[in-house]
């Protein structure tokens, strides 16, 4: 699915991330956990397609295709769909639109025609639903006003209607209260299927409570310094990051 | 010969109207007169600081006497939209185009010449009476080539079932022609009425249309007036468009400019009697080099009236505009409310806005308030929506038209918002169908 190798990024000539190696099979879930300043959001914004890192070394394949050759928006047709840590609001623009938009561009990428108006709002309703989120949300312009949990289970939804191969969560559960941190994490659960893949980038070991991984990565100065099973998550947030790097190889 | 001598020189040139009226001759001659004084307005002229029209008064503009146009290309062109229409053809009115079946009861819409031949006493009150000579050079320039444009009059309480539609369709010739038609709008007291004006042009039709419209709203009557205006990238359009208002009317204006390689619009609104309310929307979308203008007053001579005024501009290119607002609020109008409010976009940094709004305020009990507002699209969001597929084009479109959003979401008839839609953010998928399925599942 997802296979990155000695991938080097900079941000203004401060090299951020200094050779990371990760394989995501399809079917797996995998979180990325780490301190402060380790490389988690560079990480996060290199796979997105954001402008301002530049990738001095490495590759990314996505599907067998060069996903640093790919535009922005053929990687979310692709099927690798990112959830912001910030949402971003788009005043004007109505959920419904965006979200017609998104899955008929989606579409028209694999050759197929726009779906149905009554049929998108069939899936639409029912997905709204699952999140528990009230029908007024379509008509309400795109994170404008949302309370910081309405947000990220705005981005799940989006997850939910366009059904990514990949989903790169970028610290999906921050500002997120108990409530609603059980309704997103139900949401992405139920994305989980045997060809489709997640990745979280996390500070916590909380979420990952709610969304069990079945590889964790350690990510300390642009670096994955130890991967292991979801016990790794425990020990890290009993014991810190410090003991990772004693006796390693900086 | 160009120049203010080329311009009069076309007086000797222009079809005498049968039987002229006297003070149809006057009014010419005044504005000839008038025209000849103060010639074109150059940008030591206050009102026209950032309008050069040299490019203009360099010219020669012809008159044209012929109104042929092929109504297939005309079909593709209009509106399609259920209205009486009545079609002008570089000035030159069209039977054949037009299309005035069903129009019945206290309700008249003729082309200006067959009224003065019918009447003229019934069209001299109102003709000049809100625009006179002085106004502007270019409102000289009308009078003196007064010869066709649009009479509607609405009789009192008729509502009308369906929009009176005025098109003005400019051609591309080999030599430019010049155009200067009136419109006057009577709407009768407890009328009420949606008007369209709308200027189209063939590609590269590099004419001059100088219009002037007299709208009346008497006693409560509720008039809807939309100016879209989509001529050619190379027309030169100036309009002057006067309102009067009297006691418990409603006056919405909607001033959508799309077209143009000058588009210059006044719009003078008077609230002279209690109650009277005034909508101004306006958009206006510039690329290329083109240059728009939007010049509104809106004076409250009596108490207790209201303005309410929302000016888009979105510029492109090396696209510049101009916006210009005056509330004036008169001695002794008390509890008026005014407000108004400018916002631009500037998609390309060498785009150019140049706006100015201002209050003159003389009573001391009102509520008024201006704003305006210059910016950019946000980057931010165009990768939020780059990141769920959409296409930078349709990203960026989707935002241009949400900042439109305020002045386009009033716009009640689709076809226009249609128009404007794809203009300013290209083919788009279908938002209507979207909303009726909304709507029919919250209801």
């Amino acid at each position: 699915m997802l296979e990155i190798k000695d991938l080097h990024a900079s941000i203004d000539g401060t090299e951020i991330l200094k050779g990371i190696n990760l394989t995501i099979n399809p079917g797996e879930v995998h979180a990325i956990m780490g301190p402060n300043g380790a490389g988690k959001s560079t990480l996060s914004a290199v796979l997105a397609g954001n402008e301002g890192y530049e990738v001095t070394q490495g590759t990314i394949t996505f599907e067998g295709e060069d996903l640093l050759e790919m535009a922005v928006e053929d990687r979310a047709r692709a099927g690798l769909l990112m959830g912001f840590q910030y949402p971003v609001e788009i005043p004007g623009v109505k959920n419904v639109y965006l979200l017609k938009a998104a899955l008929n561009a989606q579409r028209e990428a694999r050759g197929e025609g726009e779906i149905p108006a009554p049929e998108f709002m069939k899936l639409v309703r029912e997905k709204l639903a699952y999140m528990k989120m009230d029908n007024s949300f379509l008509q309400r312009a795109v994170n404008e006003g949302f309370s910081g949990g309405e947000k990220k289970r705005n981005e799940i939804l989006q997850m939910l209607v366009l059904q990514p191969k990949l989903a790169l969560l970028d610290e999906i559960d921050s500002g997120l209260d108990i409530d609603a941190m059980k309704v997103v994490s139900q949401g992405v659960n139920s994305l989980r299927s045997e060809d489709r893949s997640i990745l979280m980038v996390t500070h916590y070991q909380r979420l990952l409570n709610h969304i069990e991984p079945d590889v964790v990565h350690i990510l300390m100065d642009g670096r994955v310094v130890k991967s292991g099973d979801k016990t790794l998550a425990t020990e890290v947030e009993d014991r810190g990051y410090d003991w990772l790097t004693e006796g390693s190889v900086a | 010969m160009t120049g203010v001598q080329g311009f009069l020189d076309q007086l000797g040139a222009r079809k005498q109207l049968d039987a002229e009226p006297s003070w149809i001759a006057a009014r010419r001659q005044a504005g000839a007169a008038r025209f000849e004084a103060v010639g074109f307005p150059n940008r030591k002229n206050e009102e026209w600081k950032y309008t050069d029209v040299s490019a203009i008064a360099k010219q020669q503009f012809a008159l044209t006497d012929n109104a042929d146009f092929d109504r297939a290309q005309l079909d593709a062109m209009m509106l399609e939209i259920d209205a009486y229409r009545m079609v002008f053809v570089d000035g030159v009115f069209s039977a054949e185009l037009s299309s005035l079946d069903g129009l019945e009861g206290d309700v008249s819409v003729e082309p200006l010449s067959q009224a003065l031949a019918s009447n003229h006493e019934a069209v001299g009150g109102a003709l000049g009476r809100l625009n006179n000579v002085d106004f502007s050079a270019f409102s000289a320039l009308n009078a003196a080539f007064t010869a066709e444009g649009a009479i509607v009059r609405i009789g009192r309480r008729v509502a009308l079932d369906k929009p009176v539609y005025l098109l003005f369709v400019s051609r591309k010739q080999d030599a430019p022609i010049m155009t200067h038609p009136r419109v006057i709008i009577e709407a009768g007291s407890q009328s009420e009425a949606t008007i369209i004006e709308h200027y189209i042009g063939e590609e590269g039709a590099a004419n001059l249309t100088n219009v002037v419209s007299e709208l009346f709203v008497e006693k409560a009557a509720h008039l809807v007036h939309y100016k879209l205006q989509e001529a050619s990238t190379q027309e030169f359009h100036i309009a002057s468009v006067h309102i009067e208002q009297a006691r418990d009317s409603h006056y919405r204006s909607f001033n959508l400019n799309l077209g143009g390689s000058i588009a210059r619009n006044d719009l003078v609104a008077e609230l002279n009697d209690e109650n009277a309310v005034c909508d101004y929307y306006g958009l206006f979308f510039g690329r290329g080099r083109q240059h728009m203008d939007n010049h509104t007053k809106v004076h409250h001579n009596a108490p207790r009236t209201y303005s309410n005024e929302n000016y888009k501009g979105i510029l492109d290119d090396r696209a510049r505009g101009v916006f210009n607002g005056l509330v004036h609020i008169k001695r002794d109008a008390q509890q008026v409310r005014g407000y108004q409010n400018n916002a631009n976009l500037l998609l390309s940094d060498r785009a150019e806005i140049d706006t100015k709004p201002e209050l003159l305020i003389y009573a001391d009990d009102v509520l008024c308030s201006h704003g305006t507002t210059t910016g950019q699209l946000d980057e931010r969001a165009v990768f939020a929506m780059r990141a769920r597929g959409l296409d930078e084009a349709m990203a960026r479109g989707l935002l241009t038209l949400a900042f439109a959003g305020e002045v386009l979401d009033s716009v009640n008839e689709p076809n226009i918002a249609l128009r404007v839609e794809r203009a300013v953010a290209g083919k788009l998928p279908d938002r209507f169908n979207l909303q009726d399925l909304v709507e029919a599942q919250d209801a």
